[in-house]
């Protein structure tokens, strides 16, 4: 079961090959999302009663802070695995997402920003959910910092792998402080499946924007760890 | 022939302790740096009594924090250098026990000092006596978890060179839950209000960093430390 696995799925060789017809079915995926979500975002969904217009930035924001904590989740899966089966190429779908979720938490601050300033009117206030995505950031560059401090590949990828899942007690933080703590924050909107309080005609561009994003994410990781897989064939 | 899990705890225990305390200036060095710290801020800010006395639990345990990492960064290193290390991993005693006695006598060396200079300095910045007694308590239920959470990140930067500004980037992230619940207290004490929730979410926090990180840090020794 496992060397059925590993030869057709696991090993870095059968992953680079998989991958190659892979790409252009995600980058259509990805096209096909992006345009439905940001045409229907921005033009078709009607404007906030109370927001007007300004609320269409949550067509980026939302998407972002989702991806930010999707690949968390994704490295933290992965740093199980590689800690458990020393799976090589968990290790490297891992240490290749660090940066990317860095970049998205990064934008999910800079938008809810620029979306709090007209509406809370404050760039920045200390409430918990985004104190809580603040640390998710610093914990991403904690990762990024000790990835490259350590020189042995395989020392490397079990002690990122460690600190990451130490790291997941961060995401229900993040994910309950809207309940939690009475903040500034709006609650959760879309994640209550029953019965979601936002208009279907605003939420389908969103949850397509979400879809758009998480399949870049996939574009952009998987070409990295392809990079990587070559860069670590050169060297041995 | 082995000895039972206690003894040897215990025994390892004192014997850490005697080496922290031998080289007295690398002990006492971070202790040094914690007054600095808080001592700095009346001076930066002015002599404002009301300010200071609204600044106070967050500099304090500021403070705390840093010296904390500071010392946390020689919590393996010497041992990993002498060699020790290698004869403890391969002993046959189970590896958390052994990340247990370095995280308790590291607590007992540059934990305990902090809590006991810790009312002078609340002194220094006009702190009423209940709230002293508060900082007290927090101190006391949150240098432990900043010690266990360090250890982690010791652990897994042992091996890395200068890794000086590594091991706060590191760890610093986690340490903000007992920054928000110690801080939290003393401010809640400060206008009279009930404390017991933030107290319970502390014990919490020992709780469950002495569950996960001595097992963490056996873990991550292993790995860190392997040449």
């Amino acid at each position: 079961m496992f060397a059925w696995l590993n030869k057709n799925f696991l090993s870095l060789r059968a992953f680079y090959i998989n991958t190659t017809w892979l790409i252009p079915w995600i980058m259509t995926g990805f096209s096909l999302c992006f345009i439905y979500g940001m045409f229907t975002g921005l033009f078709i969904a009607p404007a906030d009663y109370q927001q007007g217009d300004g609320f269409r930035i949550i067509y980026v924001h939302v998407p972002s802070a989702f991806a930010a904590m999707f690949i968390y989740l994704m490295m933290a899966i992965c740093a199980m695995i590689t800690l458990i089966w020393r799976v090589k190429i968990t290790a490297i779908c891992m240490s290749c997402s660090g940066p990317i979720g860095a970049w998205f938490t990064l934008l999910a601050l800079i938008t809810g920003s620029i979306w709090g300033k007209p509406m809370w009117g404050t760039w920045w206030i200390w409430d918990a959910r985004l104190t809580s995505v603040l640390i998710l950031l610093f914990i991403y560059l904690g990762f990024i910092a000790l990835q490259s401090a350590i020189e042995n590949s395989r020392t490397r990828d079990l002690a990122t792998s460690i600190m990451t899942i130490v790291g997941i007690i961060n995401l229900p933080i993040i994910h309950y402080s809207v309940i939690w703590w009475n903040t500034l924050h709006q609650g959760p909107t879309i994640s209550k499946l029953s019965a979601p309080s936002i208009a279907s005609s605003m939420l389908y561009p969103l949850l397509a924007m979400i879809s758009a994003f998480i399949l870049f994410y996939f574009l952009i990781v998987v070409i990295r760890m392809r990079n990587q897989i070559l860069m670590r064939e050169i060297k041995s | 022939m082995q000895l039972n899990y206690i003894n040897v705890f215990f025994q390892l225990t004192t014997y850490e302790i005697k080496i922290i305390l031998r080289s007295t200036v690398a002990w006492i060095t971070p202790h040094i740096f914690y007054v600095i710290i808080v001592c700095l801020f009346p001076i930066a800010i002015g002599h404002d009594q009301e300010l200071l006395v609204s600044m106070a639990p967050g500099v304090i345990w500021v403070a705390a924090l840093l010296a904390t990492i500071i010392s946390m960064g020689h919590l393996f290193q010497n041992d990993y250098h002498e060699g020790y290390l290698d004869l403890l991993l391969v002993s046959t005693y189970p590896l958390s026990l052994l990340a247990l006695t370095k995280i308790t006598s590291h607590w007992i060396c540059h934990g305990l000092p902090l809590i006991l200079i810790s009312p002078l300095l609340g002194l220094m910045l006009n702190l009423s006596v209940e709230e002293l007694y508060a900082l007290i308590f927090t101190l006391l239920l949150g240098t432990p978890v900043l010690s266990l959470i360090g250890a982690i990140g010791a652990a897994l930067t042992v091996a890395v060179k200068g890794n000086g500004l590594l091991l706060p980037m590191l760890i610093m992230p986690f340490y903000i839950p007992v920054l928000i619940f110690g801080t939290g207290i003393m401010i809640m004490t400060h206008q009279n209000m009930p404390v017991i929730a933030y107290y319970a979410m502390m014990g919490a926090l020992v709780l469950l960093s002495l569950g996960f990180a001595p097992i963490l840090t056996g873990q991550a020794l292993k790995i860190g430390a392997s040449r």
